[in-house]
């Protein structure tokens, strides 16, 4: 089989794995920092329980985001050789800065933060909290920038050897399109964040364990929850929106399934895209919607797939499709569930709700399929490219690691990969059965 | 620039090997320094604390080469592609040990992380001597600048060569026990008790052997890179970290015996130091040699970036690296003292 795949499948597989645990502890990071703060005002040391059982999941999590996020790193030189040559002079900036400036930084403080809280007092260990927080949103905004460099590449030359220069450093860092895509991204990982803290309330309450602790999990994990699923879409999903339709209209196109060009352009709501004949099966659409969408009115012309010579058009349309719309539905369905949370919160009566604490007990697994799923849209939109517009996606694999090569590390990554997640499994499973109240002090024989 | 550019590469690297190194050879050989369950912690609570963050440092140096020299990172990578899959799976094996090890209070759990502890320790020591090893020796690259190595031919230095011969065996070898030393010193400093006894008699034997694998090196380098030495005549910084890494080997073995902990770490660490400031100096310019004909080699003149290119970088470099020593002048400030064994549930 043809080296490409297998070097683009194990990319997919690894980045997809990897992403599960940075997008909940950047999300709690924020969150414990927020619980430790309010744990430094007189009378809170309840939050600060809360807070040492989340900073127990938050260790776990972060270390197999460490552990995953390593094979990344040398993986642009290791697969994606011919790419790392022809952008490294660009990309190398945000990927060394991100090692320089919040690697160190998150990795100085982790143990302070998991393990050092009577070795630096309070203070310090809400201070650690901090630096974490700082650290894994920092490192969040260098490896956005650099993704979207790829998807709209700014502030870059050609060099007369045929690779890639920078040009102007500051177009390359503050990438219009990188402080879009990074709003959009953190706050999806608060919405991830908030979802399992007030799952594990949730499951708490109903059990009728650890009451104390559930309810203020609820509190948080249903507010923030809230606010940043109605961020996630306005205006930060919407912006991220509008640049796809000004920059990259054809995988706009390609993300509704959308064959024929013209104004009022519908939104397909549900419906399954045949790209051999063109059309759209069982469509369920409103009329305007996309045009408003893209462009702000309801007349505006929307260009079709057809607009655009098919060897520009995204090479996997019908899962480009889905993607798009998995996430958009999943990220309205935790808009309303997290508001009926909240107007029940608000008059007192989220905890004697049982059903609505059963769906927000199950909904946990949503925001990890909708931000996975907006990732699958970002990646397989920006195909048949690696670098939009500018370099294609075959021509930067390592040209000598054949798929006999390639093939055996993915299958390695596939054994690794499952043996992790049954120890985080396991082990998340043990915090949670074990419970937020015993606090620092318990053994955990 | 990109002269400067090289150094700034050699001495991320060089943090890495003696900072890194420390709780690799920690790693390495605490199954036999440390026997019971407490003495185990003991080892843990040494380096817990810091392997995360020593270990950035191979992932601050990979980024600052990647930007200054990306032909040399692309050609490498995917040159000792398999290699360097062995390299990623100890890395995350290992940290998985560390992390989880002590989350789980049953022996059969722990003596199993334990051991994979111990082996990805001593899998990654070798692993990096070896490529060491293999940048020395030199590899095929083509015209275009690249190349592709299995894990092994013939065993033998002259083309075709795979990543694992005779030589770089022996540099890997050469690295392990160079890192079990290093980690035994930092142990017989950090830890105490039986654990520190046991590393100081560790070190003692490791340097020994560590002293006689130098001289047996050092002549396997001039039989299979003879320009190295060649090169020597005209680098004083050469000279400099030649001088730096004997001074360090006389100050660990005099540390060891007159039972100077700190003094015989930092001497180690200058020791390694040495050796590496002393390898990169005589390389220098080139960072890939290329082998049978070494006008494909990879220098820094056309390793990728240009000295415009490199302007911003430097900049961001040089906010950047002081800040992260701070860092670490933080973390050894409250990890300071002798480490204790954590109690149940309470560290690593």
């Amino acid at each position: 089989m043809n080296p490409v795949f297998w070097h683009r499948f194990q990319f997919a597989f690894t980045a997809t794995y990897h992403y599960l645990f940075p997008q909940l502890t950047m999300g709690l990071a924020l969150l414990i920092f927020v619980m430790k703060t309010l744990g430094r005002r007189p009378g809170g040391e309840a939050w600060n329980d809360a807070a040492r059982f989340w900073i127990r999941i938050f260790g776990i999590n972060f270390a197999l985001g460490v552990v995953t996020g390593i094979p990344m790193e040398f993986q642009f030189g290791t697969n994606w050789a011919a790419f790392s040559r022809y952008a490294g002079s660009v990309i190398g900036n945000t990927l060394g800065m991100e090692g320089l400036f919040a690697f160190f930084l998150e990795s100085s403080f982790l143990a302070v933060l998991v393990w050092g809280e009577r070795r630096v007092g309070p203070r310090g260990h809400w201070l650690a909290s901090l630096a974490l927080f700082v650290g894994s949103w920092l490192s969040g905004y260098f490896i956005v920038t650099t993704n979207a460099f790829l998807q709209h590449p700014t502030g870059y030359a050609l060099a007369p050897d045929g690779t890639l220069a920078l040009a102007d450093f500051w177009a390359f860092l503050f990438n219009p399109w990188a402080i879009a895509e990074y709003a959009h991204t953190m706050i999806a990982s608060v919405v991830t964040a908030a979802f399992v803290v007030a799952a594990v309330g949730a499951y708490y309450l109903l059990r009728g364990a650890h009451a104390e602790a559930a309810r203020r999990f609820l509190r948080i994990g249903v507010v923030a929850g809230l606010l940043a699923s109605v961020v996630v879409a306005f205006p930060t999903g919407d912006r991220q929106a509008k640049l796809v339709a000004r920059w990259r209209p054809v995988a706009l196109a390609a993300m509704e399934g959308r064959f024929e060009s013209g104004p009022y352009a519908a939104i397909t709501l549900i419906g399954q895209p045949d790209v051999a004949e063109q059309r759209m099966d069982n469509p369920v659409r409103v009329r305007g919607i996309l045009s408003f969408l893209a462009f702000g009115t309801f007349h505006s012309d929307v260009p079709g797939l057809s607009a655009f010579p098919a060897d520009q058009w995204p090479d996997n349309i019908e899962l480009l499709y889905y993607a798009f719309h998995i996430m958009a539905g999943l990220g309205t369905l935790l808009i309303l569930l997290s508001g009926l949370a909240a107007v029940q919160l608000a008059r007192g009566r989220l905890e004697r709700s049982r059903p609505l604490l059963w769906a927000l007990m199950l909904a946990f697994p949503f925001p990890y399929i909708a931000t996975t799923a907006g990732w699958l849209t970002a990646e397989l939109g920006r195909q048949p490219w690696l670098v939009a517009g500018l370099y294609r996606t075959q021509e930067g694999v390592s040209p000598l690691v054949h798929s006999g090569t390639a093939l055996f590390t993915t299958i390695g990554f596939a054994g690794l990969y499952v043996v992790l997640g049954i120890l985080f499994v396991f082990l998340i499973g043990r915090e949670i059965a074990h419970g937020p109240a015993a606090g620092r002090e318990a053994s955990h024989a | 620039m990109r002269e400067l550019w090289f150094a700034i590469v050699a001495v991320m690297f060089t943090a890495y090997v003696v900072l890194d190194g420390y709780d690799l050879g920690a790693g390495a050989l605490h199954l036999f320094v440390a026997r019971t369950g407490d003495e185990r912690r003991h080892v843990l609570a040494a380096v817990g604390p810091f392997w995360d963050a020593n270990e950035v440092w191979l992932l601050a140096a990979g980024g600052a080469l990647f930007v200054a020299f990306p032909r040399v990172l692309a050609a490498g990578l995917s040159g000792f592609y398999l290699a360097i899959f062995l390299v990623i799976w100890c890395l995350v094996l290992r940290a998985v040990a560390i992390e989880f090890r002590s989350h789980v209070a049953d022996d059969l759990w722990r003596h199993f992380w334990d051991v994979v502890f111990a082996v990805a320790s001593a899998l990654l020591a070798i692993l990096f001597g070896a490529a060491i090893g293999n940048v020395i020796r030199g590899l095929p690259l083509d015209r275009d600048g690249w190349f592709a190595l299995t894990l092994f031919t013939s065993f033998g230095t002259a083309p075709p060569v795979g990543i694992l011969d005779w030589y770089t065996v022996l540099t890997g070898v050469f690295a392990l026990v160079a890192l079990v030393g290093h980690g035994a010193v930092f142990l017989v400093w950090r830890t105490g008790g039986a654990v520190a006894e046991r590393a100081r008699r560790v070190a003692g034997v490791a340097f020994a052997v560590l002293a006689v694998l130098w001289v047996v090196v050092t002549a396997a380098t001039a039989a299979v890179n003879p320009e190295l030495f060649g090169a020597l005549g005209h680098r004083p910084l050469a000279w400099l970290g030649l001088l730096l890494a004997v001074g360090g080997l006389a100050t660990v073995i005099t540390g060891i015996r007159g039972n100077r902990p700190l003094a015989s770490f930092l001497g180690s660490s200058a020791w390694i130091a040495g050796m590496l400031i002393a390898t990169a100096a005589c390389l220098f310019p080139v960072l890939l040699r290329a082998i049978p004909d070494p006008g494909l080699s990879i220098t820094v003149a056309n390793g990728g970036n240009t000295a415009e290119g490199l302007r911003p970088a430097l900049g961001w470099w040089a906010v950047g690296f002081p800040i992260a020593l701070v860092y670490f002048v933080v973390l050894f400030r409250i990890h300071r003292g002798k480490a204790v064994a954590a109690r149940e549930g309470e560290g690593y």
